[in-house]
């Protein structure tokens, strides 16, 4: 071990310390041989920690020091909207009346729960503008096969089986490709041309009697507004397929416009993103999928729905494609999106896109003259510079992202999407500051600087984190997975 | 407008404006076609005050019977636990909880770290060589797992036991229908997966058998026996398991599973009304780069320091795309910390300790309906469940236990047409005596 190697968990434990208090066992005990079949008695104990409760709070404190979180600072990760999290979120969430329900009681004795998930729905329906929405999908990936799931299932009920193909921009996220795959589908790529926005004349010549869906992102993961949305519903819708919309990037249209306005069929959301449920390290997330008329049947069941005053859960949906998640949906995360939306109002939710839109433009054009700036024209949400110059000089996009850890920022999405090269993805959100997003703009021009005058300074970055690069070949050549004792 | 999360004042407002060269935030909207453009705001609730909305939903969680004001006797799948007091403060440490996916591992080693010990943990509980970093819950992890022995063994036929949890059983059949993978049930005999019907039912063409230990109706599978019989025509062993469970069980590992996938909510995880929890995927080394979502590894920086990262990715959708081993991207990432940090305070002993309270407690419980008269049905070693005949209907019964303060059990009936009036009844460490036996004393005259 090194010396300035931060101890696992297992490597402070020592026997006979403990963390817990159980409650009493006061029932009589019987020979735990008798209770379990001869061979299904653990006999070796699992090597989990012994540690005191002061050992887990030290340690953990000790690793969330060693972590970067919107907390912490400025975190301008491109297509994952790390907005400012909310702490009211986090209080409701744990009203015992929402942390503390079980799933599967008695629906008369969860008619609060039932209301806010319907209430949300309904909110949802409003923003998306489209006719129902399911809370079931666990994040935006499960809401997208979810959907695909749906799209299969309507050409299915209309005898029409040869629609195995789904269309996807190259700019797209790569969970649209998996997810068609997951689904069932073939994956034909259409083609961005020189301006970043979808070819049309490459969608005319894929599309055709076997698409499924086109999958849109819009704006686009360039941050670009696909302008000519109608002429590609229409070009799809023409050729009888369905328009998803991946909903990721929604923090840069709400109310501004709707995927059900701009002729989509069926959306996912990402709650985590747009409507603050905290992104926890990777997860969890909230997916919910919304669709329009025609899409309703196919609905992964139970559907909540309102009987009278009663919310109620339909279970009787015989062309559902079934369950996709056990129970009904991340509903903690829901719980932290309602109190969102509940807090924002109509007015907030416009701001919310205003300024997410304003603080993206207003960077765009700080960078513009130190970084390649491929699309220049009014970006929304997000926008992407390519580090080309920089990488004549031998500078890479990742040794500038590394660089800007130095001054106490996470990077920006980079190499994504892959349509541009060196690519660096920026998204500002609403929640920032003038002057923080002067500051970083600031620490990526002296970036640029640097790259002229000083390369090595950037090339060996990061200079003032716990740790240096790490050996990422080392890790999947020889792969230690877990920890063993030895 | 002025609002505690958006701090542009209109002065920065105007000078940005200037810099980007327009003269309203509308003109950057300029590029949304007049005829899809929205106009106005949404038609939704206004905003509320942090006070007045606090107490609005203060007052909607207050319309539930939640299970701290109640004493709850339910579980199918969902458990509610001891769950150490530390475990939220850790996650309420916003360094963990507003972090992103940790793509930047110089800045992220807390969050690498923590679930390097979560697979490790979850690796010694199960018996297997390799975990990833959490999936979305047990029924999803379970369909993964489904998928991929279609993969590995290029077969496209599933065998599920019918004591398998329901709804993890729904979500498996709408993942295969999406893979064109067949999925058969095995019935079960006096619920337990029965071995003859496996026998029978299984061939060459079976890609992986399913079966759940502790099963749905809370008996313990024998794994061993099935083991042989799956193994012999190389179909693949693939076991949900309450982790909790494995604290006094023979891990499904050491008796020849090649996958175990399941839920980690018993560990420090609120029922928060089915989600979100946290499902967990092991496997054995031969399928480690076939494993679904995010693994972390452990490595050296250039000065020989240890850290960790994410890795294998090849296998990940945001590398591979259409041809990536599953399209899962975010995971569960903060509740496999919660996880992690109950498997930590419980430990070694506790986690032994919890799991025999549980077996001891049901099993009293168990001997006391039998006193009281009740019929169990399907009588046996069981972990924290047991089916109780009742002659009435569960739901009935269970209204009238909630007038007295109790949740009782999962009325069987919902899925199983030959268990109509059987009451799935869950005990757990959590349950006193005192309860115990006041819920049975309430039960009263329901028994068949
Ligand atoms: C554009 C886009 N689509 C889909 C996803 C997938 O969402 P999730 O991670 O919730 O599965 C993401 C998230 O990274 C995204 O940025």
């Amino acid at each position: 071990m090194h010396k300035d190697d931060q101890a696992l968990i297992f490597e402070i434990s020592k026997p006979g310390r403990i963390g817990y208090s159980l409650p009493e066992m006061d029932v009589p005990e019987i020979d735990i041989n008798e209770l379990i079949p001869a061979g299904y008695l653990r006999e070796e104990e699992p090597e989990l920690p012994e540690v005191s409760e002061l050992d887990i709070m030290r340690h953990y404190t000790a690793l969330s020091n060693r972590n970067h979180g919107v907390d912490s600072g400025f975190y301008p990760l491109g297509s994952c909207t790390m907005k400012y999290n909310p702490k009211i979120n986090e209080n409701v969430a744990r009203y015992p009346g929402f942390a503390h329900l079980h799933p599967l009681q008695d629906e008369s004795s969860v008619q609060g729960a039932l209301e806010l998930m319907y209430d949300l729905q309904e909110h949802l329906i409003e923003i998306t503008g489209m006719d129902q929405v399911t809370l079931q999908p666990a994040a935006g990936a499960h809401g997208e096969w979810t959907a695909l799931m749906m799209v299969r299932a309507f050409h299915e009920a209309n005898g029409d089986h040869k629609r195995t193909k789904v269309l996807i921009p190259d700019s797209a996220h790569g969970t649209n490709p998996a997810s068609a795959t997951v689904a069932g589908f073939e994956t034909i790529t259409v083609k961005s041309g020189e301006n970043g926005l979808v070819d049309l004349d490459d969608l005319r010549r894929v599309v055709g009697e076997d698409t499924a869906a086109l999958m849109l992102t819009n704006p686009n993961t360039l941050g670009l507004f696909e302008e000519d949305i109608l002429e590609m519903a229409e070009i799809v819708h023409a050729a009888g397929g369905k328009l998803y919309y991946d909903g990721a990037n929604l923090n840069a249209v709400m109310s501004k416009a709707r995927p059900g306005d701009m002729g989509f069929d069926l959306v996912h959301l990402n709650l985590h993103k747009t409507f603050t449920g905290p992104h926890g390290g990777g997860g969890p997330g909230s997916g919910p999928v919304g669709v329009k008329a025609d899409l309703i049947p196919f609905l992964p069941k139970p559907v909540l729905v309102k009987q009278g005053d009663q919310f109620v859960l339909d279970y009787d949906r015989p062309q559902s494609i079934g369950r996709v998640k056990p129970y009904y949906g991340n509903f903690g995360i829901n719980v932290r999106a309602y109190t969102y939306i509940r807090t924002m109002g109509p007015d907030g939710l416009k701001a919310v896109t205003e300024y997410a839109v304003l603080n993206a433009n207003y960077m765009m054009r700080r960078l513009q003259e130190s970084y390649d700036l491929p699309f220049d024209r009014h970006c929304k949400h997000e926008f992407v510079l390519s580090g080309k110059r920089q990488k004549k000089l031998g500078v890479r996009t990742l040794d500038i992202a590394k660089r800007l850890l130095d001054f106490g920022y996470h990077p920006p999405t980079i190499y994504f999407p892959l349509n541009v090269e060196e690519c660096i993805m920026i998204e500002p959100t609403e929640t920032e500051s003038k002057e923080t997003l002067d500051a970083f703009c600031d620490a990526m021009i002296q970036i640029a600087k640097e790259a002229e005058v000083n390369p090595e300074i950037v090339q060996e970055a990061p200079h003032n984190t716990v740790i240096g690069r790490l050996d990422e070949t080392l890790a999947a050549r020889k792969p230690v997975l877990r920890y063993q004792k030895q | 407008m002025k609002h505690r999360y958006l701090p542009m004042t209109e002065t920065d407002k105007q000078e940005m404006l200037e810099t980007i060269g327009v003269n309203s935030i509308d003109e950057l909207f300029s590029d949304i076609p007049e005829r899809v453009r929205f106009k106005g705001e949404y038609n939704i609730k206004p905003k509320k005050t942090e006070t007045a909305l606090m107490k609005e939903l203060t007052q909607m969680a207050q319309k539930n019977a939640d299970l701290r004001s109640h004493t709850s006797f339910l579980g199918a799948g969902v458990y509610d636990h001891y769950m150490p007091v530390i475990v939220d403060h850790v996650l309420s440490r916003s360094e963990f909880y507003t972090a992103y996916t940790p793509y930047q591992p110089e800045i992220s080693q807390g969050e690498l770290q923590a679930i390097f010990e979560f697979q490790s943990m979850i690796c010694e509980l199960t018996g297997m060589d390799v975990a990833n970093s959490s999936m979305y819950d047990g029924g999803t992890a379970l369909a993964e797992a489904a998928m991929l022995s279609a993969g590995q063994t290029r077969r496209k036929k599933v065998l599920i036991s019918s004591a398998v949890h329901p709804e993890a059983k729904e979500v498996v059949k709408t993942y295969a229908k999406g893979q064109y993978i067949e999925v058969i049930e095995i019935p079960h005999k006096d619920g337990i997966t029965d071995v003859a019907a496996l026998k029978d039912m299984i061939n060459d063409e079976i890609a992986s058998v399913i079966v759940q230990y502790p099963n749905f109706f809370g008996r313990i599978e024998p794994l061993k026996e099935l083991e042989e019989i799956i193994h012999a025509q190389k179909s693949l062993f693939v076991v949900s398991s309450n982790p909790l469970s494995l604290g006094a069980l023979t891990p499904p590992g050491k008796l020849g599973a090649d996958i175990v996938a399941g839920d980690a909510q018993p560990f420090g995880i609120p029922t928060a009304f089915g989600g979100p929890h946290c499902g967990y995927f092991a496997v054995t080394n031969k399928l480690m780069r076939k494993v679904p979502g995010r693994l972390v590894g452990q490595t050296v920086d250039e000065e020989g320091r240890r850290g960790f990262v994410l890795t294998l990715q090849a296998r990940e959708q945001h590398i591979r795309r259409d041809k990536a081993t599953s399209n899962i991207c975010s995971n569960q990432a903060l509740n496999a910390l919660a996880a992690s940090v109950a498997m930590t305070a419980l430990g070694k002993n506790g986690v032994k300790e919890m799991a025999i309270s549980n077996i001891q407690k049901a099993h009293y419980a168990k001997e006391a309906f039998k006193t009281k008269g009740f019929e169990i049905a399907f009588e046996g070693p069981s972990f924290n469940e047991f089916v109780v005949k009742l002659n009435a209907s569960v739901k009935d019964v269970n209204k009238k236990l909630l007038e007295k303060g109790m949740i009782g059990g999962y009325d069987l009936g919902r899925d199983y047409s030959d268990l109509k009036n059987h009451m799935l009844v869950a005990v757990t460490e959590l349950r006193t005596k005192e309860e115990i036996d006041t819920f049975v004393n309430e039960m009263g005259d329901y028994h068949a």
